[in-house]
């Protein structure tokens, strides 16, 4: 009916957050760049948080986006007010709020986890690389 | 149908960024991630699906209509990331040589 909105509830959040952390190692990298000029780039070849989790508001918007593209499909959202179909019948405003609950619950719990095994491996890579720097700087 | 069309989608667009996409300029990691990300929310919609006795994949030809439809707009809005960013910097001489 609508489980969409809960993952974009999500995305919103991580998007807040996201913004917040992009200042914080913004300040942080021009702090670290004043006092010691020659390890801030060895401390920016690490992947930033915040493109990390730009990673998870990419999966949460764009999968939300073409999830409410299915239910526009469907006639579930349309484009006037109330927007979603099941709140001109109040019968079916308590089985949509169920649905939103249990099924985009759900889809948030796989997105952030799926996100947290992707960085999972971005940190053994991570690892991988700084225990071989020879390796991967003569490569570039 | 849907289900099968997004993943494919996820998949080309991930081996796209792997084997074409080395410098970034062309944001199919937005694209992948786009798609992965719907292709794992309607993973979950199957399950539901199953779970109240409806099989988990629809086969018909609505669906996949609508599966094509759901690959063409994560392009149009992957295309219009593009335009918008324009890592190449090519949009806006091309708009002023216009």
């Amino acid at each position: 009916m609508a489980c969409f909105l809960a993952p974009v509830a999500e995305a919103i959040v991580v998007s807040a957050i996201k913004k917040n952390v992009e200042h914080k190692e913004a300040a942080a990298c021009r702090q670290a760049a004043e006092d010691a000029p020659a390890e801030t780039a060895a401390a920016t070849a690490a992947i930033p948080f915040s493109r990390k989790l730009g990673w998870l508001s990419k999966m949460l918007w764009g999968g939300s986006f073409l999830l409410a593209i299915e239910h526009i499909w469907h006639g579930e959202v349309v484009p006037w007010p109330p927007f979603l179909t099941a709140m001109n019948n109040p019968a079916d405003i308590q089985p949509m709020l169920t649905e939103i609950l249990a099924v985009g619950g759900a889809m948030m719990v796989v997105v952030t986890a799926a996100w947290l095994l992707m960085l999972l491996a971005v940190k053994r890579l991570e690892n991988k690389a700084a225990q071989t720097p020879l390796a991967a700087g003569g490569e570039g | 149908m849907c289900l099968l069309l997004t993943a494919c989608a996820a998949i080309t667009a991930t081996l796209l960024w792997y084997f074409r996409d080395a410098d970034k300029d062309l944001r199919l990691g937005f694209l992948a991630l786009m798609y992965w990300g719907a292709a794992l929310m309607w993973t979950v919609d199957g399950f539901f699906c199953v779970a109240e006795g409806e099989p988990f994949l629809d086969l018909s030809a609505n669906d996949a209509l609508l599966g094509l439809v759901i690959v063409v707009c994560g392009l149009i809005v992957w295309l219009l990331s593009l335009l918008i960013r324009d890592p190449r910097q090519k949009v806006l001489p091309g708009i002023r040589r216009a």
